[in-house]
């Protein structure tokens, strides 16, 4: 049998997904210390920042979940994108907001002359953390809700059990696969997220990692980073052994909350959106009208779409092959899989992966195209799960009639298929182009000196304390999650799934 | 006793329910019939607590809810079948049907009753659907409610099936003795199980009366032909008797202010046999097993529907000669212009 041609592009690919670990191994082999005290505070640290992320978000994605999915709320798609938001912001936004505005000395005392309690630390990563990643939750446990027979919880009620109690009951004990696989990704954000530990003075794998870089402890580093995999490799391990059962979709369950319920329960999920989405743009615009522009320079924003674009067009390019490959059979969906271990990646492990390996080859070394080729391994899986989605959508037959007329798998592949899945393409490219425009571990690691982002100078200002100095570069990264989040709710319209109904 | 006082459901600006007004007794099943969107299981829904009204109140026994004062859905000790059953797909028979129950005796009688013996430990998804609607039957009634509501439960099952069970749910509501009210879109069933029969229309009551009276003495056309096959036959009314071409045969009136009426005649009141002068002609026929149905082109009169047993074989476009051979009263209308069914 021929192989598609597609094949041999993707198993390149994805042996270049796979060469950051393997740079990794190398690397740990040299004088690092496998296993001391201090990892073991580390490791701890992380399982309890990663432990109680998952709990928050549950403690706030569930309820949520419950009413977006049920409740008959005036402006329901509102309060849903409203409430979903926080996924499109890098949780270091709110890291670094939080911080300034809270405790001794904060935004908030300043202003207002009360002192809140410090926002640091566990307590206050694991916040932060909560804050930006409920989302998870409210997103898979809301699909899982809407998937039931609402006819049950009637059921239950018809027999005389309180709604609270049927929701206990009946409801909940059916959607603990999608909470739990929500909790699981939130668990995964927090373990691999450099920003938030890192200004919250947490010492995380990914703040450890990074503090060793940064004392020329490079192969400790490896070290620290291949331990983060096998934590990584765990949770992803969990996540795959996730698996919901399917019901027969029924009839949508509703509730009529009266009036007041219902301002009620929009007012008990207005603190997350107040501390989550409007004090850090509060906080930026504060420092704006104060201390203006600084000494912010717009290159660093031109130097930060530069990138962003160039991984963009790159990513979509590897992506096609890859898609195409994981379409065309058993082993080209190994090899797309294997592309998946990028997303899997911490940032800043592939920094510290991609910086030896430009220590070894000195054409690499402090260029662009590092950068570059970090997004790409990490982004890639993005694109090509957008591209995989609108190919997956075509009907076959009309390659079959393709085929039937004569053309060749290629030729269909070129003249039918890609066409009709320009839009994925292009939704592919801006997701990955959003994401590395709010890179921040892997571009401070790997961006040539005197290459600024957005995301590098807004750390550069959190460790220089000229607090003040973010309101710019934090505002164009606000406004490019906003626009992150816009361009999903339109793909999302065009889509079959909805998020709606 | 159940009492339903002008009641009305709307979503949003669409009024589905209007006014409705309900008293049932005590082990009485009322059938809510109508075509599709006729709001049957909005009454439901509301008489459950499960949606809001907008208007009117209803009452029974210890609750009364209104408006303003909502009752919860578990507060009505109402019990419901749903048309998909609605089990809990994560519990085994045994203990859906003993749900909220602290004592399993009345749950073991109603699986005894209704033959569900060897399957307590099975999971819904493992029953077929006959079974799943005793399931659910059982669970109801385990529950001691003090009226049920069923939800189209025969709708989701094939023929067969349905012919049986509808016996075993009209049994076992008798046995335990609480009033029910049943919806349906099947007017056999309609007719067959209930104790009344309500026809609904756009959300309007059209008639409640026995399956008997709203069969023979429809409330209005649509229910006439809701019910059944329905001919209408022109003729004038004089006294209670309706002058047709067909001859003179006891008639009520119906809404009738006029004496120019058409008369309502069912396929079964009508006598047909071949002959070669007669006074119709044979349009189609349709081969019922037991019976069979004719259409026939009266020769000075509208087409209507006769049904004969299966033994008297006309053949299309042969002449024949078709009497009213019903001895009891007919409804009239009055008059339309043709065919405006």
């Amino acid at each position: 049998m021929r192989w598609p041609f597609s094949y041999p592009l993707a198993l390149v690919i994805a042996l270049l997904a796979l060469v950051p670990v393997g740079v990794l191994m190398s690397l740990a082999n040299g004088d690092a210390t496998f296993f001391d005290q201090h990892n073991l505070k580390v490791l701890t640290n992380t399982l309890w920042l990663m432990l109680f992320t998952a709990l928050g978000s549950i403690a706030i994605g569930v309820p949520l979940a419950l009413m977006t999915a049920y409740a008959q709320l005036p402006y329901r798609r509102l309060w849903l994108i409203v409430l979903a938001a926080p996924l499109a912001l890098p949780s270091y936004i709110g890291a670094f907001t939080l911080y300034a505005a809270f405790g001794p000395g904060g935004e908030i005392d300043q202003l207002l002359g009360v002192t809140p309690p410090r926002v640091y630390g566990l307590a206050g990563a694991s916040l932060v953390m909560t804050l930006y990643t409920y989302p998870f939750v409210l997103l898979t446990t809301r699909a899982a809700l809407v998937g039931l027979d609402g006819n049950l919880v009637n059921a239950a009620r018809t027999l005389g059990m309180s709604l609270m109690a049927s929701i206990w009951r009946v409801v909940l004990p059916r959607v603990v696969t999608g909470m739990a696989a929500g909790a699981l990704l939130a668990a995964m954000y927090a373990l691999s997220d450099f920003g938030t530990p890192a200004m919250m003075g947490l010492d995380t794998f990914t703040r450890v990692i990074y503090v060793e870089y940064n004392a020329f402890g490079l192969s400790q580093a490896a070290m620290l980073s291949l331990q983060l995999l096998c934590v990584v490799a765990l949770v992803l391990f969990l996540e795959s052994r996730v698996r919901g059962t399917k019901e027969s979709p029924g009839r949508l369950l509703r509730l009529w909350p009266k009036p007041w319920q219902s301002a009620l329960m929009l007012l008990a999920s207005l603190p997350v959106f107040l501390l989550s989405i409007v004090l850090p743009l509060a906080i930026f615009v504060l420092w704006l009208v104060r201390d203006g522009t600084g000494d912010f320079n717009f290159s660093y924003a031109w130097n930060s779409t530069y990138a962003s674009l160039l991984a963009a067009l790159v990513a979509v390019i590897l992506a096609v092959p890859v898609a195409h490959a994981a379409l065309s059979g058993k082993a080209g969906r190994l090899m797309e899989r294997v592309t998946f271990l990028g997303f899997g990646v911490p940032g800043i492990v592939m920094g510290t992966a991609l910086v030896y390996m430009g220590l070894q080859l000195p054409f690499l070394y402090q260029t662009l195209a590092l950068l570059i080729i970090a997004y790409v391994l990490r982004f890639l899986p993005l694109a090509v799960g957008s591209v995989r989605t609108s190919v997956e959508s075509l009907d076959p037959r009309m390659l079959q009639a393709a085929r039937l007329l004569g053309a060749s798998p290629k030729e269909a592949f070129c003249r039918i298929t890609l066409p009709l899945t320009m839009r994925g393409i292009i939704a592919g490219a801006a997701l990955v182009f959003l994401e590395s425009m709010r890179e921040l571990p892997a571009t401070l690691l790997l961006g040539p000196t005197g290459f600024e982002t957005l995301a590098t100078y807004l750390w550069r200002v959190y460790e220089a304390g000229y607090f003040g100095r973010a309101a710019v570069p934090g505002l164009l990264l606000v406004f490019m999650s906003g626009l992150g989040l816009a361009l999903m709710l339109v793909g999302e319209r065009g889509s079959d799934f909805d998020i709606k109904e | 006793m159940l009492k339903v006082r002008n009641l009305s459901v709307h979503y949003g600006d669409t009024c589905v329910v209007r006014d409705l007004n309900l008293a049932l007794g005590d082990d009485e099943i009322l059938m809510l019939v109508g075509p599709t969107g006729c709001g049957k299981s909005t009454i439901l829904q509301a008489l459950a607590g499960l949606i809001p009204i907008s208007s009117g109140e209803m009452e029974l026994g210890s609750w009364q809810a209104s408006v303003h004062r909502h009752v919860a859905p578990e507060k009505r000790s109402v019990g419901m079948v749903f048309q998909d059953f609605a089990l809990f797909p994560h519990l085994t028979v045994q203990e859906n049907i003993a749900f909220r129950l602290s004592d399993n005796s009345l749950a073991d009688h109603w699986i005894e009753l209704l033959g569900l013996n060897a399957l307590r430990e099975s999971k819904p998804s493992q029953l077929s659907g006959g079974q799943k609607q005793r399931v659910a039957l059982a669970r109801t009634l385990a529950h001691e409610p003090s009226f049920i509501l069923l939800d189209e439960p025969l709708s989701s099952l094939d023929a067969a099936l349905k012919d049986t069970l509808r016996w075993d749910i009209r049994k076992a509501l008798k046995k335990a003795g609480v009033p029910a009210i049943w919806v349906t879109h099947d007017q056999e069933e309609a007719l067959s199980v209930g104790d009344r029969v309500g026809v609904l229309k756009n959300g309007v009551i059209e008639q409640l009366d026995t399956p008997e009276r709203c069969f023979s003495e429809p409330a209005s056309r649509f229910v006439a032909g809701f019910l059944g096959e329905a001919s209408f036959l022109p003729g004038h009314i004089s006294g209670n008797q309706v002058i047709t071409s067909l001859g003179s045969v006891p008639g009520i009136a119906i809404h009738c202010d006029d004496s120019q009426v058409d008369l309502l005649v069912r396929p079964d009141d009508f006598s047909l046999c071949a002959t070669s002068d007669g006074n119709g002609l044979i349009a189609w026929s349709r081969y019922e097993g037991g019976t069979r149905l004719y259409a026939v082109n009266l020769d000075d009169g509208p087409q209507v529907s006769v049904r004969v047993i299966h033994e008297n074989a006309i053949a299309v476009g042969a002449r024949v000669q078709i009497d009213i051979i019903t001895t009891h009263p007919l409804a009239a209308f009055p008059r339309q212009p043709a065919c405006v069914c």
